[in-house]
């Protein structure tokens, strides 16, 4: 079972830790056209490469922002808040 | 015929504890220490098992734990591995697959039918033509797989254990003891996992006439046995590699999970089998398979013997079987003895044949075993008097042509494989982090650079474990000459020249496959089924992959090996079971619903009353529930509502973006129905969501979505940066409905707070004591009637119902369970999520545009729904059933059918109690439902039935039994 550092309690079993996708930022509902909300909605890049995603640590309560290399299922580092969410 | 040799010096036996079985109603004696096949080998009974496919009479192969054509069962166990499992006292065991007696077995024509069982067989079979589907399938599915279990068998479960360690080794033979011995030399703490009773490994067998040998394995067991460190698990195996060094170890009493720093895999070599006719008559097996026999069995495993050998593995082996007093008729060199080493020379003066350049053609039998060997010549022949096809009576042959590596878990932790031409084997390459290969998987063959090469790995191990600092250690050299032959395969036109044993296949079947068009080794492998069987392809992936790469033209990287999937070993599922373990919540008034005998429903982790035993029968007493509350007064546990608090200066703006009903314009003491969607549309959860104040709101959810909704709320609050706090309270609170027209009058009694309805209106939520202790009451209207909800601390909860009980007495309260809830509600035409919606509805579908504020700014799903308003197609509908039809079988997840489509299906019905006929509300597509508001439903009988489409509510259509004035219901 993989394990990821939890910025609070360190290394702990990824069963503890729930998925939250990739971050992503999202349209103004109100003025978005239907092709750019399927885009945000359902084009997931299931490509290998770098990601920033969110990740919740049930045990603690938090979520965190990670970035994570999907080519060799390794988790890099945990993204503040202010990094993670930043206007594209 | 007694085959039990004199004591051997290091025998597993022990010969002080005689003990006697049965097998096949015959009585066999044996030692303690003895399996199951080393007892009936040295009992004299040498064909141990039929074949899978073709029963043909089978041997020992191995004798390593890969013996699947040596199968038995017992009472309660099947497919048994004779090879491994140790015999008991009094055991009555039978051969797998066998019908009748082993010698006699019904099935054993099926030798005969050979050539209509082309490879492939099942796939042609089930291509054309399809009427004989059911023919084939019965045929097949009679014969198809091995034991038959015994679903009545008691299963011993043990619970699952975890261990966390610096090092873990698994293999303990010579590199992996001393790479265990290194590494807690150096500090760290080891686990060492072997699958053999004893430790030792090659030592014990196949060098076992070897006095450097005993040494070096006397001294590093007593390494072993001294160190504190160390922990030892044998008769374990390691059977898979999972993310960040994850192991699960299948020990006697049960899995163990490991996580390690660091793994050595000291996982050593599985030796092969050569390919010719007749390869699988009983008495010829692999030459370390004699070895097990003779030195930990002490069993003699023929009484004269050929090895045919490509390494100088095979010569030590026919030093092994005279030194047990066989009479080692030849040595079958398929390269040349003039590269073996100076163990040949020690056969030439034992006055032992050698035929260079030679191979076996083919083994004959007699009386189902072997009798003898017909030699093939080689591309020159420097054995004298040497002729091709020359004959030479024996019953043992023994094969020494090669070796692949255990390299399984190797690959699983993502190690690289190359294909090593020297040696003749695969060897890993790139090995990731804290990953260690030791000794002979390692490419090492020579005792002491084994050893070495353990030490290296443990200090390695050690280092990266954080352990040492220094490493100073350098790797050892791997062997310069082959210790494999590159194409032991010498194929026969008549066949019967197996490749895999297992699920009997020969060399023209991989022929055939790669003809076919499966010339990819992945291909080869599910088409052909090689390597699928019990033992994996642990004695015939090797030799598939060399017969496919010849047949391609391919070099053996090229044409690669199949993916080594977890578990590598086949694992009983008992032990992946582990014990029972599902923990349920319970609500703080269980103790209540026991004392009035609730029938308890799993309802998603919690424990719910489904309905309160009276002594009739179970929708009697549903029905009977269900009318206390419409008459008088009923309650009933809510506790498994989830229960979320919400503050802060953006309380009320978050609220907006969660729901999708506006909720900032909520009054301070009311409450609304809640109703979450996600980004989709689609809907997640619902509840009731009160004001308590401007900056502070209280929501519940449905029972089985607390966790979810109240994580994703946190995460909402992270992403748009509000000022607001959240505290999942489903845990610290409990609560009960109180519900009917009798409610208001009964809870008056407990209460300080004015229940009068212009002091407490319906959707009101109030604070004050109840029954002398805090609570929060909340009008609600779920089952149609005027009730309340009472939010209390769980020990004051208990206080409450008490008294409300007490109280209740002479307004004839009854506790009503769920399944009267659902009738209830269904009278009402509330919709419960997760059972009228499913994964793809929303609220337009659900009928419940009311429900869904597009005003707003902004809320979650807004930008979806007003896409799926436009494209709505299906509505949920109710539906009622005037005439009472008897034997009408209706019930949820039945079809709605139309023009012989499908078009719908029911969510919720039922006969209503109250309305005395059967209501129930549908998924249907709009544009199917009749002119005259009718639609069909398929029964569970299969007839269709016509329904009326029904406006929900059912009951009380204006909800004036909600809101009733005081008058109306002072009793």
């Amino acid at each position: 079972m993989k394990q990821i550092d939890c910025p609070h309690i360190g290394r702990r079993p990824i069963s503890e830790f729930t998925y939250g996708g990739e971050v992503k930022a999202e349209p103004n509902p109100n003025d978005t056209d239907d092709a750019a909300w399927t885009d945000y909605l359902f084009s997931i890049n299931g490509g290998p490469g770098l990601r920033i995603e969110w990740w919740h640590h049930g045990p603690s309560g938090t979520w965190f922002i990670i970035e994570r290399d999907t080519l060799t299922d390794s988790f890099i580092r945990v993204v503040s808040g202010e990094e993670g969410l930043r206007e594209p | 015929m007694n085959r039990r040799l004199p004591p051997q010096p290091l025998e597993w036996i022990d010969r002080n504890k005689k003990l006697s079985f049965d097998f096949e109603g015959r009585n066999v004696t044996g030692y303690s220490g003895d399996t199951i096949a080393s007892a009936l080998l040295a009992d004299g009974q040498l064909c141990l098992g039929r074949s899978f496919k073709y029963h043909r009479r089978r041997g020992p192969l191995s004798f390593a734990n890969h013996d699947i054509n040596a199968l038995f069962d017992t009472e309660g166990y099947v497919n048994l591995r004779g090879d491994i499992e140790p015999v008991l006292e009094g055991l009555s065991l039978v051969a797998t697959n066998v019908t009748g007696k082993l010698v006699t077995d019904r099935w054993r024509v099926l030798q005969w039918l050979a050539p209509f069982l082309p490879v492939g067989f099942y796939y042609k079979a089930f291509h054309t033509p399809k009427a004989l589907f059911p023919f084939w399938e019965r045929l097949i599915r009679a014969r198809a797989g091995l034991g038959k279990i015994n679903t009545n068998a008691n299963l011993n479960r043990v619970p699952k254990r975890y261990r966390h360690t610096d090092v873990l080794v698994i293999g303990g033979g010579p590199s992996g003891m001393a790479a265990a011995a290194a590494a807690a030399r150096e500090g760290a703490t080891v686990i060492l996992v072997d699958e053999n009773p004893i430790l030792g490994g090659s030592l014990d067998y196949q060098l076992a006439n070897d006095q450097a040998a005993l040494g070096y394995r006397e001294s590093l067991r007593a390494d072993i046995a001294k160190s504190d460190l160390v922990t030892v698990f044998t008769s374990s195996v390691a059977s898979a590699f999972y993310a960040d060094n994850w192991v699960p170890v299948m020990t006697p009493d049960g899995i163990l999970k490991v996580r390690s720093a660091s793994v050595i895999m000291a996982t050593g070599v599985y030796e092969q089998p050569a390919v010719f006719r007749n390869n699988d008559v009983p008495g010829v097996m692999l030459a370390s398979a004699g070895q097990r026999l003779i030195s930990r069995f002490a069993v003699k495993p023929c009484n004269r013997a050929v090895v045919l050998t490509a390494n100088q593995e095979g010569y030590r082996a026919a030093l092994d079987f005279m030194e047990a007093g066989i009479d080692v008729a030849a040595v079958v060199d398929m390269g040349n003895s003039a590269e073996r080493g100076t163990l040949v020379d020690t056969v030439h003066q034992k006055a032992i044949q050698i035929y260079d350049q030679c191979s076996v053609l083919e083994a004959i039998s007699r009386k189902g075993q072997l009798s003898g060997v017909l030699l093939a010549e080689g591309r020159s022949s420097i054995a004298s008097g040497f002729v091709n096809g020359q004959h030479i009576d024996c019953d043992g042959l023994f094969m020494s042509v090669g070796w692949a590596p255990a390299s399984a878990l190797l690959s699983q932790a993502g190690s690289g494989l190359k294909y090593d031409d020297t040696i003749g084997l695969f060897l890993p390459t790139k090995l990731p982090e804290g990953i260690f290969a030791a000794g002979r998987v390692n490419g090492i063959f020579d005792l002491q650079n084994r050893i070495a090469d353990g030490i290296y790995a443990g200090k390695s191990a050690a280092y990266h474990a954080g352990v040492t600092q220094n490493l100073t250690l350098h790797p050892s050299p791997r062997a310069k000459h082959a210790h494999s032959h590159p194409y032991p395969i010498i194929p026969h036109k008549k066949g019967w020249d197996f490749v895999d044993f297992d699920e009997d296949l020969m060399v023209k079947d991989l022929g055939r496959a790669a003809d076919e068009g499966f010339d990819n080794i992945e291909l080869l492998k599910r088409y052909s089924t090689i390597g699928m069987g019990p033992s994996q392809g642990k004695h015939s992936n090797m030799n598939g992959i060399r017969v496919l790469a010849r047949k391609m033209g391919q070099t053996i990287d090229e044409t690669g090996s199949p993916t080594a999937r977890p578990f590598f070993h086949p694992v009983p599922l008992a032990k992946l079971a582990g014990r029972r373990l599902r923990p349920h919540r319970i609500t703080p008034l269980q103790g209540f619903h026991k004392d009035h005998k609730a029938i308890f429903m799993e309802a998603g982790i919690w424990q719910r009353p489904e309905y309160y035993q009276t002594g009739k029968n179970r929708l009697e007493t549903i029905h009977e529930e269900a009318s206390f509350v419409r008459k008088n007064v009923g309650m009933i546990d809510v506790s498994t509502l989830g229960k979320i608090e919400i503050f802060g200066a953006d309380a009320s703006e978050i609220m907006d973006r969660l729901y999708t009903m506006r909720m900032s314009n909520l009054q301070i003491g009311m409450s609304r129905y809640a109703l979450m969607v996600d980004d989709v549309g689609i809907i997640t959860d619902d509840g009731v969501a009160v004001r308590r104040a401007r900056d502070h709101f209280y929501v519940t959810t449905t029972t089985g979505t607390s966790d979810t909704t109240f994580r994703e709320i946190q995460r909402r609050i992270v992403e748009w940066k509000l000022d607001v706090e959240v505290i999942n309270r489903t845990g610290q609170l409990g609560a009960v409905n109180v519900a009917g027209p009798l409610s208001r009058s009964l809870l008056a009694e407990l209460t300080d707070i004015n229940l009068r309805e212009e002091a407490f209106p319906y959707l009101g939520a109030r604070s004050g004591k109840f029954a002398g202790k805090e609570a929060l009451l909340i009008r609600v209207g779920f089952v149609g009637e005027l009730g309340y909800e009472i939010h209390m601390a769980p020990n004051d909860l208990r206080t409450a119902v008490t008294q409300i009980m007490e109280v209740g007495t002479e307004f004839n309260i009854r506790p009503f369970g769920v399944e009267a809830q659902r009738l209830l509600r269904l009278e009402k035409g509330h919709i419960i999520v997760g059972q009228d919606t499913d994964g793809l509805t929303n609220p337009y579908e659900a009928s419940m545009p009311w429900a869904v504020h597009t005003k707003k700014e902004y809320f979650i799903g807004k930008r979806s729904l007003k896409r799926l308003k436009e494209k709505r197609s299906r509505s949920l509908v109710g539906f009622t059933l005037l005439e009472t039809q008897h034997g009408i079988n209706l019930n949820e997840s039945n079809l709605v059918i139309s023009a012989n489509n499908i078009v719908g299906r029911v969510t919720s019905v039922a006969v209503s109690p109250t309305l005395g006929h059967l209501i129930g509300m549908a998924y249907v597509e709009d544009k199917t439902i009749k002119a005259d508001n009718t639609f069909e439903i398929r029964t569970s009988d299969g007839i269709l039935v016509t329904v009326l489409q029904t406006k929900p509510p059912f009951y009380d259509p204006e909800s004036l039994r909600q809101k009733p004035d005081m008058e109306h219901t002072a009793g």
